[in-house]
């Protein structure tokens, strides 16, 4: 696959297989975004540790400060697969989502 | 002596497809053992996405992918799933042996899957001089690590061998504030997928060394810095070329191995998916390491049905 471009922006991409492709090739170059996964801590939950992605692409370029802002997250009750942690993510139109089930701690007592 | 239908030792996505594909067969008698806390293996740990693109044609992280085989597995009344529970003997007329707290159990399948996954190549493996200290970890050890105990294994990292793993882990630490300083392959390319040294090495300018190796561990209590050697076509050291990078934690991401011990002690020899001794069977990266997790799953539906079949034909 090729692509031409002009001042950052894609002129023709050429030699792609998919229409896939060229909207690939245009986000790479103009604005490349990436799904972010990462953890978080989870307290009072059979895992220490909750892993979680974006739900969407979000731009490269802030991948850094969206680690810094999951570093200080914690989860303090039971997640399902899919369950949004955060909405809107940052203001990037992109939820940041938990990517595993976790329950209550058996040993921890829960709040009546 | 306890009798099954089909033991099935190891739950990570190889067991658990062989489990579900041996219970869409008509096998309703089967005991599914799994050594850790949790249903996944390997796939837990593997926060990452690329998996399932060809199985379930969309991208998911690890445990997105092993959740999905979790609640199959849980929907179907004729598995037993027992955790905490690892297999210590297998025998050729099928009798398994497992530990699980507190006890230890026998069980006599009529069939047996044996998908036990594979292990990492150690240092000692591909033979790095040097001294022994603390900080030398295997790549899939630290992504244990990091991803589920949360705790950081280092902060100036060197990654030896550039394999998807290591490709992988290199990204991870990046992510987490540490510094990856190198990482080493002593093949003229990666081994990797393509869109891992996109996505994992080039997104974060991380310096790769193609035919490079590392010639010698430093450092008395915690590594302190690797010498790293040029080899030429015939992986000879070139003369001169010798420099050192200081570090204080090194990955190996080397290669992996199958994990067959149980079946190798039992004197069964592998054919395929099948063996040497009638109604043992082997499938996912116990039987050959596969790239991606969705040929482990073909593989091991495949085998479920060889399973079945044999089940079949022997009532």
């Amino acid at each position: 696959m090729a692509v031409d471009v002009e001042n950052g922006k894609v002129i023709k991409v050429t030699g792609n297989e998919c229409p896939k492709g060229e909207k690939y090739a245009m986000s790479e170059v103009e604005n490349p975004a990436r799904i972010l996964t990462s953890v978080i801590l989870g307290q009072g939950l059979e895992l220490k540790m909750i892993p979680v992605r974006t739900d969407k692409p979000m731009p490269k370029s802030r991948i850094f400060e969206a680690m810094n802002e999951i570093k200080k997250i914690k989860v303090q009750k039971p997640l399902s697969a899919g369950d949004v942690i955060i909405k809107n993510f940052l203001g990037l139109d992109v939820n940041l989502i938990s990517t595993r089930k976790a329950e209550w701690t058996r040993n921890f007592q829960q709040e009546p | 002596m306890v009798t099954r239908e089909l033991v099935i030792v190891g739950g990570g996505p190889a067991g658990m497809a062989a489990a579900v594909s041996a219970h869409e067969n008509g096998i309703k008698d089967i005991l599914l053992i799994e050594r850790d806390q949790y249903l996944g293996g390997i796939l837990n740990q593997c926060i990452h996405t690329g998996f399932g693109l060809s199985y379930f044609k969309e991208i998911l992280t690890g445990p997105e992918y092993a959740g999905r085989f979790i609640n199959k597995v849980k929907d179907m009344p004729g598995i037993e799933v027992s955790l905490k529970s690892i297999a210590v003997k297998l025998t050729k007329d099928r009798i398994v042996t497992f530990l699980k707290p507190g006890k230890i159990e026998t069980v006599k399948a009529k069939a047996v899957i044996m998908a036990t996954g594979c292990r990492e190549k150690t240092r000692e493996m591909v033979h790095i001089s040097g001294t022994r200290p603390a900080g030398i970890f295997s790549a899939g050890l630290a992504q244990k690590l990091i991803n589920i105990e949360g705790l950081l294994p280092g902060k100036e990292v060197v990654v030896v061998g550039s394999g998807d793993i290591g490709l992988i882990m290199a990204r991870r630490f990046v992510l987490e504030g540490a510094k990856v300083k190198a990482i080493v392959e002593i093949q003229k390319e990666t081994r990797g997928l393509l869109r891992n040294m996109a996505q994992c090495v080039e997104d974060f300018d991380i310096p790769v060394y193609f035919s490079h190796k590392i010639s010698r561990i430093y450092g008395k209590d915690r590594v302190e810095k690797v010498s790293v050697i040029r080899v030429d076509d015939n992986f000879n050291e070139v003369f001169g070329s010798l420099f050192e990078i200081t570090c204080d934690t090194i990955l190996m991401a080397v290669g992996l191995i199958p994990e067959n011990e149980l079946i190798e002690a039992a004197g069964v020899r592998i054919e395929e998916n099948k063996t040497s001794a009638p109604g043992i069977f082997v499938c996912g990266n116990s039987f050959k390491v596969y790239d991606i997790v969705d040929s482990v799953t073909e593989d091991s539906i495949n085998t479920g049905k060889l399973a079945a079949n044999f089940l079949r034909q022997n009532e």
